[in-house]
């Protein structure tokens, strides 16, 4: 069983909780029976070495999984007190409401504008597109850089910039969490800062749950760092602990450079 | 560590070096060659039709139709089955093509039954014209009382180019990164709008190419065509769809096989004809891929 730390959830119900969690690729049991709570308005890292299922993991928060069609998911994740994968539960609707910001930056082949309205477009939520379009601009502080150019394509956008777009595009459908999987890992060091000091800025309104490859990103920005390995979860606690003083020897050795 | 002589570059060629160098180079010299083969094949093609058929390239030859006396012999009734065969064709083979890609490629569940039908689609696409022929003759032309009309010769085409159609536009949604696909889903959007709004616009340039590429193929057929009844000799301009026609391709043909040297002018440049079309339909192919390309 994992070593887990009593979380605190600001005396409210946790954003997400993981019970018992699975998931299969076919013969492959990718994520083992994982129990895992979520405080809402925290950053939680998922950390490990590649190929321990942490992806795989926080695919499981908004049914990215179905996409895959030899995935398999066991086990319930609880969203306001309702299992996501309850039968009769429309993945779209909770991939509106919990949004996903992906390793490379993946803009549409469009302008600047449509990629941010896409999604409001896309759930009718199109009251007013220019303010919602500037407000999640501006939020995911790339307003300013763009705010005269929104018809360009969001190709002609730097690397770094294009990630940030895509955080504006999330943030547009008003999601209550957003899942970050490793969303710096495909920029350079000024771009990944920006990207954590916008993570940081995001939490007073958002449950964000990021997996990073990178140790100092996750000790830097998270206020909770669970550690995978091998597909099960090892330990799960306030990141300072796990970094500083972990319970497992496992978790010890990964923290501290010895392997992975 | 032993010291080394410094040796200048450019000194010291091997064996082994100049055999590779060499290879490189007969390698670059034997495509090219292949390359020339095939460009050498179509100018002698082009300069012997342009020989014989410029002189009777004309307005004349446009307006008249097919007649016994060949000063007075023209290719209209022939041009306009081909264009109306051919619009027809693509208004039939386009949707159902890219329907079924769609539904191929993004709905289908992954089983041996959509294995089975893709096998099918790929083995339909190699199956000689004259085979669709046969069975547009028993199916359209007599089952569905269609009459030797364009109808049948579209229908017909239809199934002849629609294996091209799906097999390209397959190809052209398959192309399209799934990362898109992945970012369109995680915003909340369905199936329905993934497809319409993001794979389908990306995708759409290389289905056009592949479908005007298989109704280029499609208007130089002539063999289906004999079977479901396009005639050699039609003196009107069809009205409608039910009307009789004939094609160039096949105008060409029974012009070709008259002995006299007049109806050869002829048919060399009702080849002429038939190339200016298939030259504007690709020209429109790159036109309209360009345009879509342009704006991302």
């Amino acid at each position: 069983m994992a070593t887990v730390y009593g979380i605190d959830l600001g005396g409210r119900g946790p954003a997400l909780q993981a019970r018992g969690l699975s998931v299969y690729y076919g013969e492959k049991h990718a994520v083992q029976n994982v129990d895992l709570e979520i405080p809402a308005n925290q950053v939680v890292a998922l950390i490990g070495p590649s190929g321990c299922g942490k992806s795989t993991l926080l695919r499981c928060f908004n049914r990215m999984n179905d996409l895959v069609k030899t995935a398999r998911v066991d086990g319930t994740v609880d969203f306001h007190g309702q299992n996501l994968y309850a039968s009769g539960i429309d993945p779209v609707e909770v991939r509106r409401r919990i949004g996903m910001v992906f390793q490379k930056p993946n803009p549409f082949p469009k302008s600047i504008y449509d990629n941010v309205a896409f999604g409001p477009r896309m759930n009718g939520l199109d009251g007013d597109l220019d303010a919602t379009v500037e407000e999640s601009l501006r939020r995911a502080a790339l307003w300013d850089e763009v705010s005269d150019r929104l018809d360009d394509s969001a190709y002609a956008l730097s690397g770094g910039q294009q990630q940030r777009l895509c955080i504006a595009r999330t943030l547009a459908v008003k999601p209550e969490i957003v899942l970050m999987d490793e969303p710096a890992s495909a920029l350079d060091p000024i771009a990944t800062q920006r990207i954590e000091e916008l993570i940081y800025e995001l939490k007073r309104d958002y449950t964000i749950v990021i997996v990073t490859h990178n140790m100092q990103q996750a000790a830097r920005i998270s206020d909770y760092t669970a550690f995978l390995y091998m597909g099960q979860l090892i330990e799960y606690g306030p990141t300072e602990t796990i970094f500083t003083n972990p319970r497992e020897k496992r978790t010890e050795d990964y923290v501290t450079g010895r392997f992975g | 560590m032993s010291e080394r002589t410094p040796v200048p570059i450019g000194t010291a060629e091997s064996a082994f070096d100049r055999r590779r160098r060499l290879f490189g180079v007969m390698f670059a010299w034997l495509c090219g060659a292949a390359t020339l083969v095939g460009v050498a094949a179509l100018v002698v093609l082009l300069v012997d039709v342009l020989i014989d058929g410029l002189p009777r390239l004309d307005v004349q030859l446009l307006t008249s139709f097919a007649s016994r006396f060949p000063e007075r012999a023209g290719v209209r009734a022939a041009l306009a089955g081909s264009i109306w065969l051919l619009v027809l064709t693509a208004v039939i083979s386009f949707p159902v093509s890219v329907a079924a890609a769609i539904y191929l490629e993004e709905y289908a569940p992954k089983g041996w039954i959509t294995k089975v039908i893709q096998t099918n689609i790929a083995n339909l696409a190699g199956v000689p014209s004259i085979v669709y022929g046969i069975l547009g003759l028993a199916l359209f032309v007599r089952a569905m009382g269609l009459d030797r009309s364009i109808l049948s010769g579209a229908l017909t085409l239809s199934l002849l180019v629609m294996p091209v159609i799906i097999m390209a536009s397959q190809e052209a949604i398959r192309a399209v990164p799934p990362t898109i696909r992945e970012a369109a889903y995680g915003l909340g959007a369905t199936r329905w709008q993934v497809v319409s709004y993001q794979v389908l616009p990306m995708a759409f340039p290389g289905i056009l190419t592949g479908t005007i590429l298989a109704l280029s193929r499609a208007v130089g057929e002539t063999a289906p065509l004999i079977l479901v009844g396009a005639v050699g000799f039609v003196a009107f301009t069809p009205r409608g769809i039910m009307d009789q026609f004939t094609v160039l391709p096949l105008q060409i043909y029974s012009w070709i096989s008259r002995p006299q040297d007049e109806f050869r002018e002829l048919a060399a440049a009702g080849i002429i004809v038939l190339l200016l079309l298939l030259l504007t339909m690709n020209a429109a192919a790159i036109i309209l891929r360009n345009r879509a390309l342009a704006r991302r």
